[in-house]
């Protein structure tokens, strides 16, 4: 009977397994809705080019700062440019930068903190004390050096904020390595003399797998976090790019009479942010994993 | 028990030295140094040469750091290049400034904490629950600046109860200070308040499963004395930790949340001595920034060895 369920486990194709995750994670009203939000914003990314009523970089100054009405729903801003247009272009820079930025720190932090986790010894000792080292600057601080040192351009923003944020999951990747090190098919895969590599890709990585992708979902929202404050600090994109942190900063100075060009931005970026957690909450939820007792590091 | 406490120690030494030659290498290479930055346009010939001279950028960079960390060590961290004044001299007030801020935000947000975590545990996935649970991801997840500009907006400007930026001088005395800082203290308290909250939460519903607990319900413990005497003490006791790390995380948030309020704390000093290539004072801040991390978790490590009972054996055992 046992052995019956474990074959068929194997045999589930990855699509089916994805859509049993998902169901399991729509199941929950808080997952639901992270997911509709998300599903929302990635959708939005991908169209907003095509349904955007104005150009949002068109300055008018004889329509600067006006009210919310039918022809500009948002409003416009100081420069006269379309709010509504502008915010829902905003979230497009932050979704693709963070999310391929997701993907290069799980990358390396995962098969680095893997690695570690299986060698251990001196390289791990030295490995886990540079990381600490990095966990111990505060991320704005080394965001802000990265960033002036390397300047914004997408190409300098993605493998930065990468290598930045995979230093925690190198973490989790280890413990969760060292909780099934000595697990008895690891023992014997040794035994039998696979080499580190193949025991790393056979054995270790389907059994850390779900841990480090819950610790990258995570780590998506908080290098969304940290990537718009960045553009809130003027360290970001540049503008006239539309980005939802550069537009709060813009027009927080003008908000005791132009609130409208504050909140819609504002109401995009907390939506995403707020989104992307629910979501990588209930994604932990699905698989097992309790995710609420860790600290953002 | 003292070899661990002394390893532990240790560690965070070695920590802080990996960090100073992070620090020091990332603000080596940024592109144009001290001199091209001081002397702008008129950065060639003699007159770098000397500038060069007079600040020691002529030596090899190991040396220089050799001497710039052995000050460092001292609390001499050199002068700043903006205001010719010693990094000392400006940190000064700048530290105090934000060290009121962030202890308010801290006095105030772990009893809250405390009390909103414990009461969304043993009430879970009831009402009170539900609702102080999606209060706490509202806050927890929403930047720090979207947070202070809400709390600007509606305090500050359409009630018009608090003022909405910080106007004072940098070395302003505490109780000039006071009305200033609700705000900025309240911003980084939600946040801090929301995380805390949510890991008290899920300690405490751990503890709640736990057998013991189970047996002191079996032989009929009343209640409250339960949760009092059995759950809380060591439901608390691995909070400590990610509370530490919670805090030290906030280090960052605190200098988005300065630079919105335009509070003179350190946060605002980040940002300005960055815009203006002030290496010296970068280097001394990202020192310091990681020597208070190091700390603190350093503080909650042994607090958490001393507080465990179980740990001591264990470690004497070995």
């Amino acid at each position: 009977m046992k052995l019956d369920n474990l074959y068929k486990e194997e045999k589930k194709s990855a699509f089916a397994k994805l859509s049993e995750i998902i169901i399991t994670m729509a199941s929950r009203p808080s997952g639901l809705i992270g997911l509709s939000i998300l599903l929302f914003h990635i959708i939005l990314a991908f169209i907003s080019p095509y349904v955007a009523p104005h150009d949002f970089k068109a300055i008018d100054p004889t329509l600067m700062l006006q009210a919310p009405s039918a022809e500009y729903w948002f409003g416009t801003d100081d420069l006269g440019r379309d709010v509504f247009t502008r915010t829902i272009l905003g979230g497009r820079t932050a979704l693709t930068i963070t999310f391929f930025g997701s993907l290069i720190a799980l990358l390396w932090g995962g098969l680095l903190g893997i690695f570690c986790g299986l060698v251990g010894g001196k390289i791990d000792d030295v490995v886990m004390r540079i990381v600490d080292a990095f966990l111990s600057i505060p991320w704005i601080l080394a965001m802000l050096l990265i960033v002036s040192l390397l300047g914004t351009s997408t190409e300098v923003l993605i493998p930065a904020l990468g290598f930045f944020y995979g230093k925690g999951i190198v973490r989790v990747a280890r413990a969760a390595t060292h909780d099934v090190i000595a697990k008895d098919f690891i023992v014997s895969a040794k035994a039998r003399g696979h080499s580190n590599f193949s025991i790393i890709w056979n054995e270790i990585i389907p059994n850390v797998r779900d841990a480090i992708l819950v610790e990258g979902a995570m780590r998506w929202s908080w290098m969304l976090l940290g990537f718009s404050s960045l553009s809130f600090l003027g360290f970001g994109v540049s503008p006239p790019t539309p980005d939802w942190g550069l537009m709060i900063s813009n027009a927080r100075g003008l908000m005791s009479f132009a609130y409208w060009a504050v909140i819609a931005p504002i109401v995009g970026l907390s939506s995403l942010i707020i989104g992307i957690n629910l979501t990588a909450d209930a994604f932990a939820k699905a698989l097992g994993i309790d995710r609420s007792t860790k600290a953002p590091v | 028990m003292l070899f661990l406490i002394i390893k532990r120690i240790l560690l965070g030494f070695i920590t802080l030295f990996i960090v100073s030659i992070i620090t020091f290498v990332g603000t080596e290479v940024l592109p144009g140094d001290a001199c091209t930055t001081y002397l702008e346009r008129q950065a060639f010939g003699e007159q770098l040469e000397a500038c060069y001279r007079r600040l020691g950028l002529n030596v090899p960079a190991y040396e220089r750091y050799i001497s710039w960390a052995l000050n460092a060590i001292q609390g001499d961290f050199g002068y700043s290049l903006s205001g010719e004044m010693p990094i000392k001299e400006v940190l000064g007030p700048r530290i105090k400034n934000s060290l009121v801020l962030a202890s308010a935000a801290i006095f105030i947000g772990i009893p809250i904490a405390l009390i909103l975590g414990i009461i969304t545990a043993l009430w879970r996935d009831k009402l009170p629950d539900v609702a102080i649970s999606t209060v706490t991801i509202f806050a927890m997840t929403i930047p720090e600046f979207i947070s202070a500009t809400l709390l600007i907006l509606i305090i500050a400007i359409w009630l018009e109860w608090l003022p909405g930026i910080v106007i004072v001088p940098t070395d302003v005395s505490f109780l000039e200070l006071l009305p200033n800082i609700i705000l900025p203290v309240v911003a980084i308290a939600m946040i801090m308040t929301a995380h805390m909250a949510r890991m008290v939460r899920s300690s405490v519903i751990q503890v709640m499963a736990s057998e013991y607990v189970q047996m002191a319900i079996l032989k009929g413990v009343p209640y409250w004395k339960m949760v009092f005497k059995h759950v809380l003490p060591n439901a608390l006791l691995p909070a400590i930790n990610v509370v530490a790390l919670t805090i030290a995380w906030l280090l960052g948030g605190v200098v988005v949340t300065e630079v919105v309020f335009n509070y003179p704390g350190l946060g605002r000093l980040v940002i300005e001595s960055i815009s203006n290539r002030d290496l010296p004072t970068v280097q001394a801040l990202a020192i310091i920034l990681a020597s208070i991390y190091v700390s603190i978790n350093l503080l909650a490590d042994l607090l958490t060895l001393m507080l465990n009972p179980r740990l001591k054996t264990l470690q004497i055992r070995k």
